[in-house]
């Protein structure tokens, strides 16, 4: 109760809108549409018909059989649809990551990796790439990723913290470079003492969808999950402390205690999500922005929408990762850098002819 | 700081492709280096160009690990003080903490060599050749004919021409009988070699693809080679639509795969390959170097494809 007076009294002051039904609605043809792709494109052809078939003869007491051979069952079924399925939920997990680090932090340029979670989660693949195999540890790596992402955000929570409250946001962006600077500091030198490891931490670094599975979805999901029904419950608190703490305070936030839940939320999604797709930049920074030069910069349509179009964007990016050099890959990361970074600047420039 | 991070991992990236494709051939000695057995000087025709050994050199540093498997196979052992850390074989190699891949020069001159072998080149050619040491460039070759010029080459340096005769022609003698004992009906299978577990893979341009060429495998990367790196990243898709017939794991040792694990693999059951029986793990370091052990690779690929 005393919260949504809170709420309702920041109102008026943050005179950005949230979401229109229009923009929702094209947010989500968007998602639908990326999927659509992600599904029907690959080095396999397989049509559009024998697609619908066959999920429908998945489903009980419809007797749909299905057209495709078995090889393009399980090429769909286990390789393509995982896939795809992984790309959305690691796309929307930092899109949406990035929004709320950016609302709490109020800073345009915070990504998921701000507090380190990159740094430390690439320190915990290479640990376990590099000492951790010993007979088909394949699940030991996104472990391994997890936990270091989770200890290098404490780290830099635990060393902001002691730096005093009184430019709390401030110092916790500092310390999160340190701590970062620090884990790749160490990753660099474990990379180094085993460069036979050197192509499978490296291919770690660049991201990637190439080898997902259903069991890294059903690995992943609670915590992606968790964090995004967290993140997206604050979206009107992200509002109020984008007034500043102080204004916040006065309309009754905590806002110590706002900022660690947030910062938790969305780390644990970001490091969940690091674990199975490995390093994706660009994703937390890109979205977010481009919702807020077209849509609104209420965190009310921030949020929610960079979670739906972060998932459109990533699914469609590994698309292209798939196809451009098929039977090929080519890493993701470039994928998302060279497409979205002409995309981004071409939204900059309307934005700006527009104001 | 993410994108440092990928800057770095991309130039070392560089460097691991650079090992595995550097361009220059060595050139073989003529029969005029065999007539006066083993006397110096000698002249080697390495790639860093004619080098001149004055004596028989008797502190050798090998900073590559197939060159320390030649030069252990031709017999010159005991004439060498110190290989890189990567140099596992064989086990009585000395072992020391010397890099390869990131050399320093006064490291590799605190042991005193008269003759330093290296198979990467990132200038520590020219820092050593500066302090007045003898070094021999040997790099990845492109196919076995040059694996065997790079014995025959550091048998004559380290002075035991004949012994490097005796094992180039004995591999060549084995590699021959293993393609033999592959039946003709088996000559056309198609081949998928793993790098790593995100299905980095081999074109037959390549050292080890050229192998594979010798018996007529049909290599499944070959297609996928769009950009003629020789070492492309196939799609699951594309591997499992293509229903390789033998499957090689390069990545046994590095990244735990085996058969098991292939077999495991969601939609990869079904695989010619995996009912067959014809999916092979061969230690990474073997199926990643050029020397004399080839041949246990040929024996373990030759070994795969006769199963029916």
């Amino acid at each position: 109760m005393a919260v949504d007076s809170i709420r309702r009294g920041a109102e008026p002051l943050i005179r950005a809108r949230g979401i229109s039904r229009r923009w929702g609605l094209c947010a989500g043809v968007f998602l639908a549409g990326s999927l659509l792709v992600g599904f029907g494109v690959g080095p396999v052809g397989i049509g559009a018909q024998g697609i619908v078939e066959s999920a429908l003869s998945h489903v009980p007491y419809l007797h749909v059989t299905s057209p495709l051979t078995a090889v393009q069952e399980s090429i769909l079924w286990q390789l393509r649809a995982p896939r795809v399925v992984l790309a959305g939920i690691v796309g929307g997990m930092l899109a949406l990551s990035g929004s709320a680090y950016q609302g709490v932090f109020r800073n345009p340029l915070a990504d998921p990796y701000l507090l380190g979670v990159a740094a430390g989660a690439g320190l915990g693949a290479t640990l376990a790439i590099a000492y951790g195999h010993v007979h088909g540890s394949g699940q030991l790596v996104p472990i391994a990723a997890f936990v270091g992402g989770s200890i290098a955000v404490a780290c830099a929570f635990a060393l902001g913290r002691s730096v005093g409250t009184a430019r709390a946001a401030g110092a916790l962006v500092l310390a999160g470079v340190t701590v970062a600077a620090f884990m790749t500091a160490l990753q660099t030198f474990v990379q180094q003492q085993r460069t036979d490891t050197l192509r499978e931490v490296y291919s770690w670094l660049l991201g990637g969808f190439s080898t997902a599975g259903w069991s890294q979805v059903v690995l992943v999901l609670p915590y992606v999950l968790l964090s995004s029904i967290v993140i997206v419950l604050h979206r009107r608190v992200l509002d109020v402390l984008s007034l500043g703490d102080e204004e916040a305070t006065s309309l009754g936030v905590d806002v110590a205690r706002t900022r660690l839940l947030l910062v938790i939320a969305a780390t644990a999604g970001t490091a969940a999500a690091v674990s199975v797709s490995g390093l994706i930049g660009f994703v937390g920074i890109i979205v977010p922005h481009t919702i807020r030069l077209l849509v609104s910069t209420s965190y009310r349509a921030v949020v929610p929408l960079s979670l739906v179009v972060g998932a459109g964007f990533l699914v469609l990016t590994d698309v292209l990762a798939r196809t451009i050099l098929s039977p090929a890959e080519l890493p993701i990361g470039v994928v998302t850098a060279f497409f979205g970074a002409p995309f981004f600047a071409l939204v900059l420039r309307s934005s700006k002819t527009s104001q | 700081m993410l994108r440092r991070t990928l800057i770095g991992a991309a130039a070392l990236a560089a460097a691991v492709t650079l090992a595995h494709s550097a361009g220059a051939r060595p050139v073989a000695d003529g029969a005029g280096a065999r007539q006066a057995a083993d006397s110096y000087p000698v002249t080697i025709h390495a790639a860093n160009g004619d080098i001149v050994i004055k004596a028989r050199p008797t502190r050798v540093v090998s900073l590559s690990p197939s060159s320390t498997e030649d030069i252990f196979a031709v017999g010159a052992g005991k004439q060498v003080v110190a290989v890189d850390d990567q140099s596992d074989y064989p086990k009585s190699a000395p072992l020391t903490k010397l890099s390869g891949y990131t050399p320093n020069a006064e490291a590799i001159a605190s042991y005193n060599p008269d003759l330093v072998v290296v198979s990467n080149d990132g200038g520590i050619v020219a820092q050593l050749e500066k302090l007045g040491i003898t070094v021999l460039f040997e790099p990845a070759p492109d196919n076995v004919a040059g694996a065997y010029d790079e014995i025959r080459q550091l048998g004559r340096a380290t002075g035991h021409t004949e012994q490097a005769t005796t094992v180039v022609r004995s591999m060549q003698k084995q590699l021959t009988a293993l393609i033999r004992s592959v039946p003709k009906a088996s000559r056309h299978l198609k081949i998928y070699h793993e790098l790593d577990p995100t299905y980095y893979s081999a074109t037959s341009s390549t050292f080890i693809g050229r192998i594979y060429k010798l018996f007529g495998f049909r290599d499944i990367a070959d297609a996928a080679d769009t950009t003629h790196s020789g070492y492309p990243q196939l799609s699951a898709e594309y591997i499992v639509s293509t229903n390789p017939d033998v499957i090689v794991l390069a990545d046994s040792i590095c990244c735990g795969q085996n058969a098991a694990t292939v077999a495991a693999r969601p939609g990869w059951g079904g695989l010619s390959a995996v009912q067959h029986h014809r999916v092979i793990a061969i230690d990474d370091s073997v199926a990643s170097r050029w020397g004399p052990r080839i041949v246990n690779f040929a024996r373990a690929v030759a070994g795969a494809a006769r199963k029916k």
